[in-house]
This record gives structure tokens, sequence and C-alpha cells, in this order.
């Protein structure tokens, strides 16, 4: 059986304006949201605590806020995680209180009626590692795309290296949108999810332009355009299939995995989405605007890459 | 014939696949709860306690699976952890003191497993249940108070020198020293240089030396308030019942402190933060022991025991506290005989001066003071501690001391050791605040598990679905590869010593499930093209792989640097995540070409083909 029964080369990089066009535009709106609205920075990153209780029944949410009120947590965020017996209970970080502390009191307040109060996390982090783990999350997303493309351009050819890593960036940027957009909370497990997405596209970037360079190679009269759009026609099945099981997997992951993986799950999918479009039209247009051409690819010594190795298989 | 494999490379298959397999076979067996008894300072685990903790444990109707005695420690194993609980309350009242009890996971991997170094994988504790802390120790007050020092220093150096100074003061973590002439100033600071070479002298307006650390003193003076407290930490966690803690030194100044299976937070933070101290006094030679024994204890006296229970009569001023002590190490005297160094800030140096200068020829004993949970509570829910005293050293004054001096005549390194270590702990340590805490409750942990491995198990099924349905008899082939890449990654997260499983860990498994496909896939539709394109059956399936290869390399090893660099930079849940990623992507690259190869070859291989099942 065969996904898509495809005779005719598709001319995808006629679409690439228009897809440039809404790239830009998407990315455009995903600063502006970044700048404006932010992101919802989780615990990892703003310091504070967070407490996660389970109750045997249903949890009533206003019996713990005044609980907690009278135990002078009067400003804690109190709401349902995952299901109705259990509460997330988040605390802005505090002067003065030893704030190691505030989740051994918040416990003790929540169980000094007597009630049995399971308690299932207490997180707490501090001002000053928030501010170090921002610092870190952001050094690691920017020496994983620098290291990408140096590897890139030298297993290619720079442009290729340029069109994948616009490509990642894009797909890194719209991610990040829409986390801002739809202000869903953003942890450490959500960048580590944003810097598997880069992986993901990365790997699907590298399909096509592998393919690429093998038709410039292999296809002797033919324009540009036609070989990026004969490449993408031939790895179509592969990228499309590709994505089919990686999203099947993370929908079970968001549906079965439950509300502490959500989020990671939340921004692969998308991601997921994201960098198949991207692997088709960002980085092919990118390379094709910066002017690639057959020159380029033809090495001086025509051999195949691991020739002189042994072969493996 | 094309398509054939030599005869080798099944082995190789098959050792490799059989090897994974035979270290991934612990985590079936899984782990049993038990109870771990090791020997305290004073005591000593042998085999002949079994019975005794045996008969024991069966009066207190609790039941065993297995009682072992391995490396000097004695491990209970029981069914469940109510019984844990209850067995090792039961265990610590009786043992008392002088023994460690701690709850533990002990893997219940057969004996001929755990021979070849066969062992489950360890599980993160977010899957396990548990506290991590991140502490800082505050440096500004380790730096203060040993400037503070550097100030009664330089006035005790310099009046011995007969160098006049006009004064000495401490300006911010600079010391500022102001003298009347030049002359003075220039003779002081060619002193100083000489006296002091870790410190930097600067000459300011107004005949001022300013004197600050050198660059490697601070790193010295931080580091030692690092290892500072990860031993006094050490010692304490013991008293937790932890049997595999964690303390570690992360970055300059901080100290990651992790303990699986703890759930009581709070009790685990005031043990940590308790405190300890140290007395130097005098013994009391005018009185008689036996009398103070027997209740006449004199009112300038006290009585304190020493290690082995033997009771002292110690004077009741104390000469010393241990909050003067900079450093304590152990050595060997010139002949070798064990001895311990002793350190002490300037003003500890002028009162032990004082205090020994009519004492030499008397005995002066070392009192460790500590504070232990008694496991009670009081009306605020605070843990009562019990202050206890003991005598852990006797020795003669043979000199008048200063701020420097040693203790001689241990009895063996091993003693030395445990002096020092005990010094060290009662000495005036660097504050430390907890700066991170992540505390996992067990039923959160348990949860975790069960819903990974579901996410697990539903996301290989629908693949496994796809994949056939897709491939049919090549898609059986892709699914083969596909289990044996999760036997792989699990055998090999067993095999390595630091990995550990975290739920984004297993997250990354379950998008390595999805991911791993993606050479066959892209090997799969290689032959379908070569088929189209009219080439034979087996010339499809040779130049399928042949001209996959290459890309899945690229692919593979893009996705591994991005992989590498998470781990490299990455903390707790980035690093749990990198590192199944990058484990994933070896095995398939393993699985995905050469097992998928090899099974071809023996499926299809060296025949005449119609057509392809594909």
């Amino acid at each position: 059986m065969r996904l898509l029964k495809i005779n005719n080369t598709v001319n995808f990089m006629r679409l690439r304006i228009p897809a440039l066009v809404i790239s830009t535009l998407l990315i455009v709106g995903s600063l502006v949201s970044l700048a404006v609205n932010q992101l919802n920075w989780g615990l990892d990153f703003t310091g504070g605590t967070l407490i996660e209780v389970g109750y045997p029944n249903t949890a009533n949410l206003d019996e713990i806020r005044r609980e907690l009120d009278a135990a002078s947590f009067g400003d804690a965020i109190v709401q349902n995680f995952g299901s109705s017996q259990d509460v997330l209970i988040r605390l802005a970080p505090r002067e003065g209180v030893k704030s190691a502390e505030v989740g051994d009191q918040v416990m003790l307040a929540l169980r000094a009626t007597g009630k049995d109060v399971d308690m299932r996390r207490i997180e707490f982090v501090g001002p000053n590692v928030g501010e170090e783990l921002t610092e870190q999350g952001g050094l690691a997303m920017l020496t994983a795309l620098i290291c990408i493309l140096i590897y890139v351009a030298m297993r290619f050819e720079w442009r290729f290296a340029l069109g994948s890593v616009s490509a990642l960036a894009h797909d890194v940027i719209i991610t990040l949108g829409l986390f801002s957009v739809l202000q869903l909370e953003f942890d450490l497990t959500i960048l580590a999810a944003v810097l598997a997405v880069i992986g993901y596209s990365l790997n699907d970037t590298i399909v096509v332009s592998d393919r690429i360079r093998e038709n410039f190679r292999k296809i002797r009269k033919a324009e540009s355009e036609e070989i990026i759009n004969i490449s993408l026609t031939q790895t179509l099945n592969r990228t499309i299939i590709t994505s089919v099981t990686t999203i099947l997997v993370l929908l079970v992951l968001f549906f079965v995995g439950g509300a502490l993986i959500h989020g990671f799950s939340t921004a692969l999918l998308f991601g997921v989405v994201i960098g198949t479009y991207s692997s088709i039209y960002i980085s092919s247009s990118v390379a094709l605007l910066l002017g690639i051409s057959k020159e380029d690819l033809i090495p001086e010594v025509i051999e195949k890459e691991g020739e002189d190795l042994d072969p493996m298989i | 014939m094309l398509n054939q494999t030599p005869i080798w490379k099944y082995f190789l298959v098959l050792l490799v696949i059989g090897a994974s397999a035979l270290y991934a076979l612990p985590n079936i067996y899984g782990e049993d709860h038990a109870i771990q008894i090791s020997a305290g300072r004073n005591a000593q685990v042998t085999e002949n306690m079994i019975p005794s903790i045996q008969s024991l444990l069966t009066s207190n109707e609790i039941e065993t699976k297995r009682i072992e005695f391995t490396d000097d420690k004695i491990l209970v194993r029981v069914n469940n952890s109510d019984t844990q609980l209850v067995a090792r309350e039961v265990l610590e009242k009786r043992l008392g003191d002088d023994y460690f009890v701690a709850m533990n996971l002990a893997p219940d991997t057969p004996q001929w497993l755990a021979s070849l170094g066969g062992s489950p994988m360890k599980l993160g504790l977010d899957l396990r249940g548990g506290v991590h802390f991140l502490m800082e120790v505050d440096m500004n007050s380790a730096i203060s108070k040993a400037t503070e020092d550097m100030v009664g220093d330089f006035r005790t150096a310099l009046r011995q020198e007969n160098i006049r100074y006009r004064s000495v003061k401490q300006v911010g973590d600079a010391v500022n020293i102001q003298f009347r002439e030049q002359d003075t100033l220039d003779s002081a600071r060619f002193f100083l240089r000489n006296r002091n070479p870790d410190l930097v002298f600067t000459e300011r307006d107004g005949l001022i030396i300013r004197a600050t650390f050198s660059e490697n003193r601070l790193v010295q003076i931080r580091d030692y308030a690092v290892k500072q407290n990860i031993t006094i930490i050490r010692n304490r966690v013991n008293q937790l019942g932890v049997a595999e803690p964690l303390v570690q030194k992360q970055g300059a100044e901080r100290i990651v402190v992790q303990l699986p299976g703890i759930q009581d937070t709070a009790k685990a933070k005031e043990i940590l933060n308790a405190t300890a101290t140290l007395e130097f006094r005098m013994v009391d030679q005018d009185n008689d022991v036996r009398d103070a024994v027997n209740g006449r204890i004199p009112p300038s006296s006290i009585l304190v025991e020493d290690r082995s229970g033997v009771p002292q009569l110690l004077k009741k001023r104390v000469m010393l506290t241990g909050n003067h002590i900079i450093d304590a190490n152990s050595g060997v005297d010139e002949y070798g005989i064990p001895q311990v160094n002793i350190s002490l800030d300037s003003k500890g140096g002028t009162k032990m001066s004082q205090g020994t200068k009519d004492n030499i020829g008397n005995p002066m004993a070392t009192v460790f003071i500590e504070y232990k949970a008694t496991g009670e509570r009081d009306s605020n829910d605070k843990l009562i501690f019990e202050k206890k005293e003991e005598v852990i050293s006797i020795a003669t004054i043979q000199a008048r001391l200063g701020s420097n001096f040693r203790i001689t005549g241990l009895d063996s390194p091993k003693e030395a050791r445990d002096l020092a270590l005990l010094l060290r702990a009662g000495a005036l340590i660097a504050p430390i605040t907890i700066v991170e805490e992540r505390t996992v409750g067990p039923s959160l942990g348990a949860e975790n598990i069960e819903l990974g491995m579901k996410a697990i198990q539903g996301g290989l099924l629908l693949v496994l679905v796809f994949m056939l349905f897709y491939y049919k008899a090549f898609g059986i082939v892709a699914n083969i590869a596909l289990v044996a890449n999760l036997v792989m990654i699990v055998g090999v997260m067993s095999m390595i010593p630091g990995a550990t499983l975290t739920l984004p860990g297993m997250a990354g498994i379950v998008l390595t499930v999805g991911m791993a496909v993606d050479a066959n896939v892209l090997i799969f539709e290689r032959i379908r093209e070569e088929l189209r394109d009219g080439r034979s059956p087996q010339q499809a399936i040779h130049h399928g792989y042949d001209s996959a290869f290459s890309t899945i390399l690229d692919a593979n090893i893009t996705t591994f640097i991005a992989g590498l660099i998470l781990f490299a930079v990455g903390t707790g849940p980035i690093k749990g995540f990198s590192i199944t990623l990058m484990i994933g992507i070896a095995t398939s690259m393993f699985t995905a070409i050469i097992l998928t190869r090899v099974l071809v070859n023996l499926i299809w291989g060296g025949r005449r083909l119609e057509s392809l099942s594909i």
C-alpha cells in the first residue's frame, strides 16, 4: 500500500512565496506575542513554591483557599491538576520567611484539620536558581543551533546550513509563540521538548537536503527549482509516514502520559507539525533564495559518501 | 549473489542483542522493599546477628522474604512498603544509635544474573519518590570570617615583629593597615609580603597598606567551605536512614543532596541543619572520677563519657570552643605515627596560648557535642533534639600551644582520620541555605512509572500496527527491529552506572519509538522507488539500503549533536531526557540498519524473487 500515489513531480516551490509570507507573518506574530505577553514562565524559571496534594475524594478548592488564607498564605494560587482529587498550589517567592520551609508549612496548614492529605510533590526554586536556569536554557538552545550550523556546513554546503538553521529557528520561534499566545506554562520539561523539536525538524531537513544534493549530482539537465521539487516529491511519502508515526506516539503520550507530561507532548506535537512543514518549505526555499546551484554541490572528486569505509550493511 | 550476510554478522547481531537482553533482564525481576543495617562508629555488623534479627521480627509478626549478609551490611527483604516502615521502626528501636537502619529498594536480581553484573535501571527521584535539595554555601560569610581572622593575625604578627602600626581595620573583604611613617610602612610591607604569599598587598593614600586575598586563596576558602559542609551533611544523612544518599558538589558553591525514599522533608531539613560543636576542657585531676560517678560531682567539674563509655571528669570551664577551628587534618609525624593537625583562628590561638600556658604536662580533653533528633515532637510540631556529649580525645599538653598545634599518640591512621573528621564537623562552618527543593511523594512516583509504561506500550503498539499495515512483510522486519531497539535501550540504560531513568527520560523513549522507524521508512521507501524504476527485487533491496545509509547517518548524527548539547548544558529533567534520546539514536541505528538487513537477507536474500511484499 502507498500513502500517496504521485507520478508527476509536485511543484512545491510554486507556493514558496506564499509560504514564506505566511511563515514571516507567523514569526512576526510570535515575536510580538513574546514581547507583549511574554512566556508564562514556570516555577523553574521564576522561583517560588509549588505543592501538589492529593485528596481521597473530590477536593474542595474554596475550603483549601480558606485554610491557606488562615495560615497567611492568602496569595496562593489553588487549582485542580489532572483530576478533581489532585490540587496544585503555587506560591510566589517571598521575602522574610525561610522560603525552603514554605512547602512544609503549607502541608501542616492543610493537615491541621486532621484531613487525610497526600503529599504528592513539593518543588521549591530559589529566585537566583531560576535566573540561572533561564540563562542556561537559552545558552543550550544557542549552542545547539551553532553546532548544528557548523556540522551541516561541513557536511553539505553553507547555503544548506543556513537553510536548515533558519528552518530550526523558525520552528523554535513559532513553538515558543504558541506557548506565549496560549499562555501555557513554560518549564524545564518544555524546554527539553523544544530542543527535541530542533532534533526532529533537523532530521527531516537533512533527509530532504540529502536528496536535493543527490539529485543535483544525478540529474544533469534541470533548473535548481525543478530539482528541489523532484527531491521533495520523492521524499514526501517518507516525510509523511515518519510524521504520522511520531504524531501517533505523541498523541498516546498526550492522552495517557498524565498531567505532568502534558506540556511536553503539546510542545512536541505542535513542533513536529511545524517541523515537517518547515523542512519542505523553509529550508529549501532559503537555500534557493541564497542561490544554490549545481556547481556548489558537485564535489571536485566524485566520490560517494562513505565509499572508503567498509560497508556496514 | 546479492544480499547474502556473512556468518560473522549473524554472530555479531546475536551477540549484541543477546547481551542487551541479558542486561535488560534484571528489570523484569524488579526490586524488593528492604531494610539495610550498617554499622555506626562503635559497632560492627556480623553474620551472627541474623538469627536474633529474624526472631525479633517474627515476634513482632513481621514477615520477611529473606535476610542477607553482604559487604558488612545486613539486608532484610520484606514484602511491601507498609511492612518495611514497621520493620524499620522495630529494628531501629532495638539496635539503637550504634547502627544505621535505612530503608532501601534492593534489586531482586537472581544470583547468576547479579554475578554477571546485571542490575535494574536506576530510577530517578520523580519515579521513586524522594527529596532533592540544592544547597548554597554562604561564601560571603566564609570570606568575611577569613578577613576577620586576618585582622587579628596582622596585629599579633606586627606586634611580635615590633613594627608599630596605627590601626588595622576590616573594610569589606579587605584589611587596611595604617602606619605613622613611610619607613615603617615599607618594612611592614616587606615583612607581610614574605610572610603571606597568598595575600595581595597594595599601597593606598594616607600611609595605608591594603591586604586582599589572592584569587588562589579565595578559591581555597570557597573550596574548603563547600568540602566541610559536604563532610558534615554526609555524616548527618546517615541519621536519616537513607540507603543510597547522594551528596555532591555542584559548581563552585553548591551542594546537591538527593535522598531517595525520604518523605518527611521537614525532618530531613531539621536534621541536616542540626549543629555540632566542640569544646576543649582540662581534665579534672584533683578529684576522683569514682566519687563523681557515685554522685559526688564537684561543682567546678562535669562528667562526660568517652567513646567506649568510660566516664571522664572534666573542668567546667571551657578553654576554647570549636568555632575557632579553621582546619583539622589527619597525617603522620616524622616517625610515621598518626597525628591530627589543627589550625585555629587568631582569637582562638590567643585563647589557647593563654589557657595552656600554666597547664603544660596536664591532660586536655576534646568534647564533641552533637544534637540528635529523638524522633519526638514538641507542641509546635518541631523535632526535639537531644544534646549528646562525648569525649573524643584526651591528650597531654607538651608545650604552650598557639594557632597551630597537633594531637599525637593516636593508635591508627583510621583513628586519626575519624578524629580529624569530628574536629572539622564541630568547627565553625559557612552557613548554607536551601535554594532548590524537589520532593516527590511515593504515590506520585508510582503513578509516574505506571503512566510512563502505559505511554510506551501504547505508542509501541500503534507504531507496530501501522508498520505492519503499511509495509506488510517488511513491516514485520521493522517491528522486530523496533522491539529489539527497546530491549537494547533498557539494556544499555541498565549497564551504564550513571544513567538514571526519569519521567522525561520515559518520554524520550516514547519519542524514540516514534522516530526509530524513520530509518526503516527511509530504506523501505528507497526500495519501493528502486522497484518502480524497474530494478529486480534483489537489486532494489541492495540499492535501497545502500543509498539510504548516508542519509540516515547524517540525520542521526545531527540529532545526536543536539542530544549531546542538551546533556552537557542541561540539568535535571533535560539531562534525563537527553540520555535516553542519545542511547535511543545509537541503538536505533544498529537495529534499523544492521539488524533489519540481516533479517531481510535471511528471508529474501540469495533467491530468485518475482516480487517483494513491501
